[in-house]
């Protein structure tokens, strides 16, 4: 099978024909003896234009994303991105300008990354965000960066640890060590949500903080979120709200006036920018007023109707990307806001709760449901009875919802919930899609019993079945030369 | 098999017993639940460990988990056939997939261990 451009190589073939009478002012022999030739040729396809275009517009096709169907990556929030936001992404003033202008020229980007900083406060309840941080793993190290400022300057450096939720996402212990922390588990009770007892058990004076995702990723709102704060105030700790779940609560629940301090928020998450394989992206770093002293520099300040960008914060922790952050991205994040409003925030907010509570009441007569009562954005199926009878597991079952040309949940997360399947339905979808993917889960169910070599051998429609995934983690092999 | 000197944890390994010298396994169960095994971080040789502590991890296709130690001591010797083959775990879980030998310090931590059906009912309860 031809896989990649070189299968479709051989010497002689070309997409492009040089020129009969070639430029001769600068000869190669003159090249040579700079020293300036490549000691060996570089290694690229000789195809022609057909087959050229035909196998990249194929690839294109074996591509499944957003713009293609339905997609409920829990945790993820495979968000739509609306196609206005790359349209004014692309404008002349936002594309074409250099970070290295004068501020008086580029006037329209820094009061547009002035106006978003406004917003997200608005919107969240913080006194400031910064905007630098390229992704949500650098906001929460931005944030915890900020924590630890801000107890060295309280005289409190020995306080280095931080309460994690045994169901948190694994990006929150791994900020922890960047920063040279350690980590404390908080464990769940028994309804997926922070047990407040154990919490005040691990509490101790070098408590530095809790790092929790409100709603968690059970899709649970932490109802005591308020005896949580004043607990973990209590012995001088900070609250960090992880936004990776904002998107559930936007609108309704202002993280700042629940007592969270620091926050950081995933735009692709929330604010429809795009994903992106890996980048660029946004994760802005939110903070209450005793810590806007810390935030991340240079910020954007109005003075007398001018947009400066400044650098004079001695207390900072510095600079963490080059220039503004993603300023792309952050475009897009703003085109958004100003697309939706207010109110269509909040109904934003409310299509996603909606929808996750009407997928889970159908669903509930067919499958174990552990989030139970009314979940915000997502809800997690444990399919451990499945296992136990059928000997079907979440992975099978995602696999088969491949051949019925859905995207599969997220498995085996979070940690705590056995053969777990998380469900996040992107607020934009239309019911149909969410009846025909229920629809496909009962049949699934079905099979299980009846037909379970349906489940073991699947997808069959897909370009390649299942993967030798252990040979791909132990001896990936990363280029097509070896 | 399991044999009748072999005593679990909660948390899923093994330990077997001879004279002051335990050899430390993860269970079928715990193999099962992790799927197949790609790499395993096991201590340094002459490690010391309070029993429970975490002592390595194990990453499977899946995910990765903290590994821990049912009994006190120091790390003899580690099974150093999983750095090249983990999948050892996956086919032996109880012979040729143990992950570490430990110099025992205290004998009777291991009556705070399950034995092979207290750990089957533990399995149930799940």
């Amino acid at each position: 099978m031809k896989t990649v451009i070189f299968d479709y190589s051989e010497q002689g073939k070309s997409a492009y024909r040089l020129p009969a009478d070639p430029h001769t002012d600068i000869l190669i022999s003159d090249i040579e003896e700079a020293g300036l030739l490549r000691a060996e040729k570089p290694r690229l396809a000789e195809v022609s234009e057909v087959e050229l275009i035909r196998h990249y517009t194929k690839l294109s096709t074996l591509n499944y994303g957003v713009d293609s169907g339905y997609y409920p990556l829990g945790s993820c929030t495979m968000k739509y991105n609306p196609k206005i936001n790359q349209d004014v992404a692309a404008l002349e003033g936002f594309s074409a300008v250099h970070p290295l202008q004068d501020e008086e020229d580029i006037q329209g980007i820094l009061q547009l990354l002035y106006e978003l900083e406004q917003y997200l406060c608005g919107v969240f309840g913080f006194a400031a965000f910064g905007l630098q941080p390229a992704a949500g793993a650098q906001g929460e190290y931005a944030g915890l960066l900020i924590m630890k400022a801000y107890h060295a300057d309280q005289g409190n450096a020995h306080k280095n640890i931080i309460l994690i939720p045994d169901s948190a996402h694994g990006t929150n212990p791994a900020s922890v060590i960047a920063v040279g922390w350690k980590i404390r588990t908080v464990a769940s009770t028994a309804d997926g949500r922070v047990d407040l007892a154990d919490l005040k058990s691990k509490l101790s004076d070098d408590v530095a903080g809790i790092m929790l995702t409100n709603p968690n990723t059970l899709g649970l709102f932490e109802n005591e979120i308020a005896q949580i704060a004043e607990a973990v105030h209590g012995v001088g700790g900070l609250l960090y709200w992880d936004g990776a779940n904002a998107n559930a609560v936007m609108g309704y629940f202002k993280p700042a006036e629940a007592g969270f301090d620091i926050a950081h928020l995933n735009l692709h998450k929330t604010f429809s920018t795009p994903h992106g394989g890996g980048g660029p992206g946004a994760g802005p770093v939110g903070v209450v007023s005793k810590l806007v002293q810390y935030l991340p520099a240079p910020r954007v300040e109005v003075q007398e109707g001018v947009y400066k960008l400044m650098t004079n914060y001695p207390k900072s922790v510095g600079r963490l990307h080059s220039f503004y952050g993603n300023a792309g991205i952050l475009v897009r994040a703003y085109t958004y806001i100003r697309s939706l409003g207010a109110p269509g925030l909040k109904e934003a907010t409310e299509n996603s709760v909606l929808l996750a509570n009407y997928m889970k009441s159908k669903l509930a007569d067919h499958y174990q449901i552990v989030s139970q009562g009314v979940c915000k954005h997502e809800f997690v199926i444990s399919l451990k009875q499945e296992k136990k009878q059928y000997g079907i597991r979440a992975l099978d079952v995602a696999k088969r919802l491949m051949d019925y040309g859905f995207y599969p949940p997220t498995i085996y997360f979070p940690l705590i919930v056995s053969e777990a399947l998380m469900i996040e339905t992107p607020e934009t979808e239309p019911v149909e899609a969410i009846d025909a993917f229920v629809e496909a889960m009962i049949q699934i169910k079905h099979d299980m019993i009846h037909e379970p070599q349906l489940l073991l051998n699947a997808p069959h429609v897909t370009p390649v079945s299942r993967f030798d995934e252990v040979k791909a983690v132990r001896e990936p092999r990363l280029s097509y030369f070896r | 098999m399991v044999s009748s000197n072999y005593r679990f944890t909660e948390k899923h390994e093994w330990v077997k017993l001879e004279k002051d010298v335990a050899t430390v396994g993860i269970s079928a169960y715990a193999v099962d639940e992790l799927g197949e095994i790609v790499f395993v971080d096991l201590p340094e040789i002459g490690a010391e460990y309070e029993q429970m502590a975490e002592f390595g991890s194990v990453e499977s296709v899946k995910t990765v988990s903290s590994l821990y130690l049912p009994i006190s001591g120091v790390i003899l010797e580690i099974n150093k056939e999983l750095l090249t083959t983990p999948d050892l775990i996956n086919n032996s879980a109880y012979e040729e997939g143990w992950l570490v030998k430990v110099k025992i310090s205290d004998e009777k931590e291991v009556e705070d261990l399950m034995t092979y059906d207290e750990y089957q009912l533990h399995l149930e309860s799940l």
